[in-house]
């Protein structure tokens, strides 16, 4: 599960960059999103890929002395990733109204504003 | 007394909160009402930067005795949940912030906020989040409040429209949200290698660690120092800023000042903690004279005032880093005061600018463009812009002798970006250099004092002669100039950043005291950790319940 999901990241993160620095703006938006979601992916890693167990200790758990934390999963990076994923829609979304606002001055996708000469 | 005293630590966040949030629910043609607000906010939160002051010196030892606040949010002990930590140089920045804010409102207020975007509220959240940043003893709260006014910032950068303003926004945004990126995975890379998030946490846990996970550990915070280094303008990575700053309109440019610092403050503050320094200090040293020499080739080459100021941005980036990567404990309080004197300088010149610009007729459509079409954001979309009250916005009285006034402040702007005496610039180079040569014997290689000397005094020649020969051209020229109204509400906030940095000199030996505590408490975290991590029993101690 770890090398499908690390190549998972770095497929995202490798496309990402390189959409990121092409020329039109709905590229380099797309970038944006995949290297996104390349972070939020490495963000839930962080907390150690685990199956089948819960972030939160259920009673019985919680009521006995002794916890093995090995038996759950890390909660905060779930945290960590639910906050990053709405700030980064909301900075997607702003991107996106600036983006066709240019488009919509310049009459062209290019990040710069006009063609580049031939 | 003492309980409620703690409080005003969160006061400089939830402040501008409220008030920009209340501000959605005032109607756009009610003006002075939505201004009223805003300045009751700033002013309150000025005052909370100077009571934070107050109460984390020397003079005030009754409430927190280390000179360290420590204000747990949600009531849970630290290294669990999330706090608010004040120190001494938080306290600086928040004041500083508060200054800023306050001066570039009061500018704004004439004729800058006219409609279009929610202006008051977006500068209000803007200083929340310089504030947030400034106060945070989380890592990860950092990344919000970075969030929080990168958002406000693009919505303020944006004002007053015009193709190059777009353009440039696109830039802006792109360039930041690509920062932000590197932010988390810095984040995420030390979480993963520590398990904990919070600042004073992070110190203990990373001197824990193994040699082989210490590497990984590395690798965050270098990442996470590249992406405080977008923020902060320095080299390579800052070719977007003189054109962003330079092209937002001037309360704007002003309160982009304070966040160029606030990159550098979190570098400050991790360095320390973290004890970074070893590793980074090399690189910080040349990628500060990088900088430093981009400014400066920048300014001799700049033909507009504006951009000018913008390049100016990257010379005190360039000499705070190269300063701080020779890594001489002695030299980080000039560092501070360098700070404070660079961010009211940056306010006042683009304050500055803002003005000057209406003293040519005829400018290039790049930068006369702004304000007095409605914002073709709104034609783009073909939704009409809102209509207001007094459009125009001919607010204030007009005072006599502009272009004698704008003189004189051109000249106070020049001598503390260039550092000559008798205003603060002077006396933050002199004290930086002298320290650094002073310590030399003992501490680093003498080769890096002597570049950083050179290169410090060589931008502030270059500074001096891009100045003066801007200046002439503004001031002197006689063909093509219009003396333009000016508005006192304009000009009181600057002259009030005049007054301030002379103050700054005339009692520079009081806020010298003050920064040096500032420094040593940096350097010496052990009261900020022992502060943060104790508030666990602290705040248990009452909660046992006696059976």
């Amino acid at each position: 599960m770890e090398l499908v999901y690390a190549l998972g990241i770095g497929i995202l993160a490798g496309s990402g960059v390189w959409l990121l620095l092409r020329p039109r703006s709905f590229q380099v938006l797309m970038g944006l999103m995949l290297l996104s979601y390349a972070t939020n992916l490495f963000i839930f890693g962080m907390g150690r890929l685990a199956q089948h167990a819960p972030p939160i200790l259920d009673a019985a758990a919680a009521a006995s002395d002794s916890v093995d934390p090995m038996r759950y999963a890390d909660p905060v990076p779930q945290a960590l990733v639910l906050t990053a994923i709405v700030i980064g829609f909301a900075t997607t979304a702003l991107f996106l109204v600036v983006l066709l606002a240019l488009r919509g001055q310049t009459g062209t996708d290019h990040v710069d504003g006009r063609e580049p000469e031939e | 007394m003492n309980a409620l005293l703690r409080h005003i630590v969160v006061l400089p966040v939830l402040l501008p909160l409220l008030a920009g949030t209340l501000m959605f629910f005032v109607a756009e043609a009610r003006r002075s009402l939505r201004i009223s607000i805003a300045l009751a906010s700033v002013l309150a939160q000025l005052a909370a930067g100077a009571a934070l002051l107050y109460l984390t010196s020397d003079a005030a030892p009754w409430i927190w005795p280390e000179g360290v606040g420590v204000y747990p949010v949600g009531g849970w002990p630290a290294p669990f949940g999330i706090v608010l930590v004040v120190d001494r140089l938080a306290a600086v920045m928040v004041t500083l912030t508060g200054i800023v804010s306050l001066s570039a409102l009061v500018y704004s207020a004439t004729r800058w906020d006219r409609p279009g975007q929610p202006f008051h509220s977006l500068l209000q959240f803007l200083t929340m989040g310089l504030n947030g940043a400034f106060l945070t003893g989380d890592l990860f709260n950092l990344f919000v409040f970075f969030e929080v006014l990168l958002a406000a910032s693009y919505g303020l950068m944006l004002r007053g429209g015009g193709t190059e303003r777009i353009r440039l926004g696109l830039h802006y945004v792109a360039v930041n949200l690509t920062g932000s990126v590197l932010f988390l995975v810095g984040v995420a890379l030390i979480y993963g290698m520590t398990g904990t998030l919070n600042m004073a946490d992070l110190a203990g846990r990373a001197a824990m660690l193994d040699p082989h996970e210490r590497g990984l550990f590395d690798a965050g915070a270098a990442v996470l120092g590249i992406a405080f280094l977008i923020k902060a303008g320095s080299w390579p990575l800052n070719f977007w800023l003189p054109g962003t700053y330079s092209i937002a309109i001037a309360p704007v440019g002003a309160l982009f000042a304070m966040m160029t610092k606030v990159g550098l403050y979190a570098i400050l503050r991790l360095g320390t903690i973290l004890e970074e320094y070893e590793t980074l200090g090399a690189a910080l040293f040349f990628i500060g004279l990088a900088s430093l020499a981009t400014g400066a080739i920048g300014m001799l080459g700049a033909k507009h005032l504006a951009r000018l100021v913008g390049y100016s941005v990257l010379v005190s980036t360039g000499i705070l880093l190269s300063a701080l990567g020779l890594r001489i404990e002695a030299l980080t309080a000039p560092i501070l005061f360098y700070l404070v004197v660079s961010a009211i300088t940056t306010c006042l010149f683009f304050l500055l600018t803002g003005m000057t610009d209406r003293t040519r007729q005829a400018d290039p459509a790049l930068f006369a463009s702004d304000d007095e079409e409605p914002a073709p954001v709104y034609a783009a979309y073909g939704i009409k812009a809102p209509s207001v009250e007094g459009g125009d916005g001919d607010v204030g009285v007009a005072i006599p002798a502009v272009m004698a006034f704008l003189g004189m402040v051109f000249a106070c702007c020049a001598l503390l970006v260039t550092g000559l005496p008798p205003l603060p610039g002077f006396l933050a180079k002199f004290s930086l250099l002298a320290t650094a040569l002073a310590a030399t014997p003992a501490g680093a290689a003498p080769k890096e004092v002597w570049l950083l000397a050179v290169a410090v005094l060589g931008s502030g020649l270059a500074g001096l002669i891009a100045l003066s020969r801007v200046g002439m051209r503004l001031f002197w020229s006689v063909a093509a100039r219009q003396t333009p109204r000016l508005r006192l509400l304009e000009a009181a906030p600057v002259g009030m950043l005049v007054l301030l940095a002379g103050g700054l000199a005339l009692f520079a030996g009081p806020v010298n005291t003050y920064l040096d505590a500032a420094a040593r408490s940096l350097h010496r975290p052990d009261a900020y950790l022992h502060a943060v991590l104790s508030l666990e029993t602290r705040r248990e101690a009452p909660a046992e319940p006696a059976p």
